[in-house]
């Protein structure tokens, strides 16, 4: 366990050097990819529980408004405060909503969920002091009144990026080899049973959708300091769906699935724009089903099977 | 230990990759970033007739043949390479592609952009990368009346501009006008279209009811139930900034139910969709172009070949994102060409905007004025005119020009204020 813990601190640490020898762009894009990681992160803790979220956009709207709100209203640039300001407020909303969806399963939760980000959307269309569906511009972070390589950098937003990936990684990895992560593969396999067992079944959804909520929230707030520049869509059902999608790509079986299949989506996404402008989403469809055919459990499954074949 | 191993393999990877993609071309060459939609429900009506602009001007530039003042080859000589990109995807991944165009790809400048979520979020990155851009379509005044951009212009006016016109034009041209409805779309774009006409026109006109407004879903395809509302509660004028097919959708649908029989319709953009509904729309109703554009641009030795050449090779008149990419694409080369006396050699970025800043000429739609924020938005006159089939074709008639200076708001003001003000300062006929 702290072997890992370790490498990943270290691959942390190389992926922070090779940020300052990387293209601009490329820096750019791998932020935005670490932010949806991280959102695909906690989708991990609902999946492996048998809960698809198609609402994830509801934090991850809700978590970049706070910082480009907050952002204006107490004129800060502080990176820090604003994204804990974000991780509040998207604890607070899902401990409200998620004393209801705790209570549903399968399609039922999916729709439910859907549905409440939907809600954000149509808000916020209908905001014009928010620029309805064009949306605002977000200054760009500080960490205590600095950055590093001057504000149009998008090193800070990067650094702050892996740092969060690592910290949230860490602790998923961990949490899903404790009883409460086991758990939910247990409810998803027979949740009766589990109650027989004496665990509350509502409990552990309950804290499950909280941290999926939080990590949400905290991938739109990074997101929202990278980008300088938010709109209604990130609650869109299609932004929610994408997430799934990014969580089917790199897989569920580990805590890394996420963010690799996040990194693999967005690198295929731009030179699919770039190789054929008209028929990007093609290519990415057939990905998709190709990884679905190929790889059932992921890209990271791919991983796995290289690591066994070496241990043999 | 293989995680950290995949990390650091993918990252080398990513590194190598983006090495090799750099692309080889000849050091003369004039690269241009085009964005435009190629995807979704703004393709087909914005999207491709724009790019279709851009490939025959492009083309013609490149090969010296276009009218005079324009004849020289390329760019200050340079020719031209277009590199497309999909404008789909939202501001944030159009913020990161826009990236991947000036340090992926290396263009020299970038013209594009429809969409008004994109104009906002894109120049805070071309002014990081110091990048010339030039935002030829989107519609939101917000984007230099709420900031300060060094390398950014637009070259087209704004949605404000259409919709002061509209009320002045039906303020003038509809006689006895006591009501006025409207149906927008329900997005930003909507939402400020409406406001601005429903604004400006209180201010010309008091004691006009606004009998009912609709915002469907944009893109919803079907409006029965807003049809009903419509002509439940009747009014002179039907004020719409649909476009593209929701406004197709909208005119079949409220012909067929006989909507448009004693109320007229108001179509913001309603010249783009005039040669493909010629049998579809009611005689007299009223049609904008955003502009001087299409039907309405002026007849100049530049409009008569860009209308020949764009009717020959794509089968269809030009319509007015058409228009204003070539008005994009002009701009560029003259602010280029401009620069490029006083210096030898290729011109600087810096030198290129300094020439940029208040520079009027000519486009196809005629005279354009980069005289708004600070030299960086463009204004134009303004025209309206009524729909009518003339020997079986389509023209319009009753065509009211509007100058830039009765439909804009003056340097330093925006929009919103311009119109709760009463509109001071505008210089109307």
């Amino acid at each position: 366990m702290k072997i890992a813990t370790i490498l990943l601190i270290a691959a942390a640490i190389a992926a922070l050097a090779a940020g300052l020898v990387m293209p601009g762009w490329l820096t750019f894009m791998l932020t935005l990819a670490l932010a949806k990681g991280l959102v695909v992160l906690g989708l991990l803790l609902l999946m492996r529980a048998g809960l698809v979220s198609f609402g994830q956009g509801l934090y991850y709207c809700l978590g970049a408004y706070c910082v480009g709100i907050a952002g204006d209203y107490l004129q800060t640039q502080n990176a820090l405060l604003l994204m804990l300001l974000a991780v509040v407020a998207c604890v607070a909303l899902a401990a409200i909503i998620g004393l209801l969806l705790c209570r549903y399963r399968d399609i039922f939760f999916a729709m439910f969920s859907m549905a409440f980000s939907m809600i954000l959307y149509g808000i916020l269309v209908k905001s014009t002091a928010f620029g309805s569906t064009d949306g605002f511009n977000v200054k760009p972070p500080l960490l205590f009144g600095w950055t590093p390589g001057g504000e149009s950098s998008p090193m800070m937003a990067y650094g702050l990026a892996v740092v969060a990936v690592t910290g949230v990684g860490i602790f998923v990895w961990n949490y899903l080899r404790s009883p409460m992560g086991y758990a939910g593969e247990a409810i998803r396999e027979n949740e009766i049973r589990v109650e027989y067992l004496g665990v509350s079944v509502r409990k552990v959804i309950y804290i499950k959708y909280l941290l999926a909520a939080a990590m949400a929230g905290l991938g739109g707030a990074i997101t929202a300091l990278a980008a300088g520049h938010i709109d209604p869509e990130m609650a869109y059902w299609t932004t929610s769906g994408e997430f799934v999608f990014i969580a089917l790509m790199g897989g569920t079986g580990h805590a890394a699935g996420p963010v690799l299949g996040s990194i693999i989506f967005e690198l295929l996404r731009t030179y699919a724009f770039q190789i054929s402008p008209y028929t990007w989403q093609m290519i990415l469809g057939t990905a998709l089903l190709a990884i679905i055919l190929y790889l059932p459990k992921g890209v990271w499954s791919l991983v796995e099977r290289i690591t066994k074949r070496i241990a043999a | 230990m293989f995680r950290s191993f995949a990390k650091k393999s993918t990252l080398t990877g990513l590194i190598l990759v983006s090495a090799a993609a750099q692309p080889i071309l000849a050091a003369d060459d004039y690269k241009l970033g085009l964005v435009t939609f190629l995807s979704g429900g703004a393709a087909g009506p914005f999207g491709i007739p724009a790019q279709n602009a851009a490939k025959l001007v492009l083309e013609t530039l490149n090969a010296g043949q276009l009218p005079a003042p324009y004849n020289t080859t390329g760019i200050n000589g340079r020719t031209i390479v277009p590199v497309f990109m999909d404008e789909a995807g939202g501001a944030t991944k159009q913020a990161s592609e826009y990236r991947n165009l000036v340090e992926r790809q290396g263009v020299d400048a970038v013209v594009g952009y429809i969409s008004s979520g994109d104009c906002l979020a894109v120049p805070a990155v071309a002014e990081q990368l110091k990048t010339l851009t030039v935002l030829f379509d989107c519609g939101t005044p917000r984007v230099f009346e709420e900031n300060d951009f060094k390398y950014v212009f637009r070259t087209g006016p704004t949605a404000t501009m259409d919709n002061v016109a509209a009320a002045h034009y039906i303020n003038e041209t509809v006689e006895g006008l006591k009501s006025v409805s409207g149906i927008n779309q329900n997005y930003s774009f909507g939402h400020e279209s409406w406001a601005d006409f429903n604004g400006s026109l209180n201010q010309l006109k008091a004691g006009v009811d606004v009998t009912t407004e609709q915002f469907p879903k944009i893109y919803a395809g079907q409006y029965g139930a807003e049809i009903s509302a419509l002509m439940v509660n009747s009014a002179n004028v039907i004020h719409s900034s649909f476009w593209g097919g929701d406004m197709e959708a909208f005119l079949l649908q409220g012909s067929a139910r006989g909507l448009f029989e004693d109320q007229t319709a108001l179509l913001t953009t309603g010249e783009s969709a005039m040669y493909r509904l010629s049998d579809q729309i009611p005689e007299g109703t009223i049609l904008g172009g955003r502009g001087p554009f299409g039907v309405f641009a002026p007849d100049t030795a530049l409009n008569r070949w860009f209308r020949e050449a764009y009717t020959s090779e794509f089968g269809t008149p030009p319509t007015y994102p058409a228009y204003k990419m070539v008005q994009g694409i002009l701009g560029l080369k003259l602010a280029t060409e401009k620069a490029a006396l006083n210096v030898n050699g290729q011109p600087s970025t810096e030198d290129v905007v300094s020439a940029f800043e208040y520079l009027e000429y000519e486009g196809p739609g005629g005279k354009v004025s980069m005289n708004r924020g600070k030299g960086h938005q463009a204004t134009m006159e303004m025209v309206y005119g009524r729909y009518a089939l003339q020997d079986g074709k389509p023209a319009v008639t009753d065509v009211r020009h509007y100058a830039a200076a009765c439909v804009t708001p003056p340097e330093g003001m925006t929009s919103v204020s311009w119109i709760e003000k009463g509109m001071p300062d505008a210089q109307c006929d």
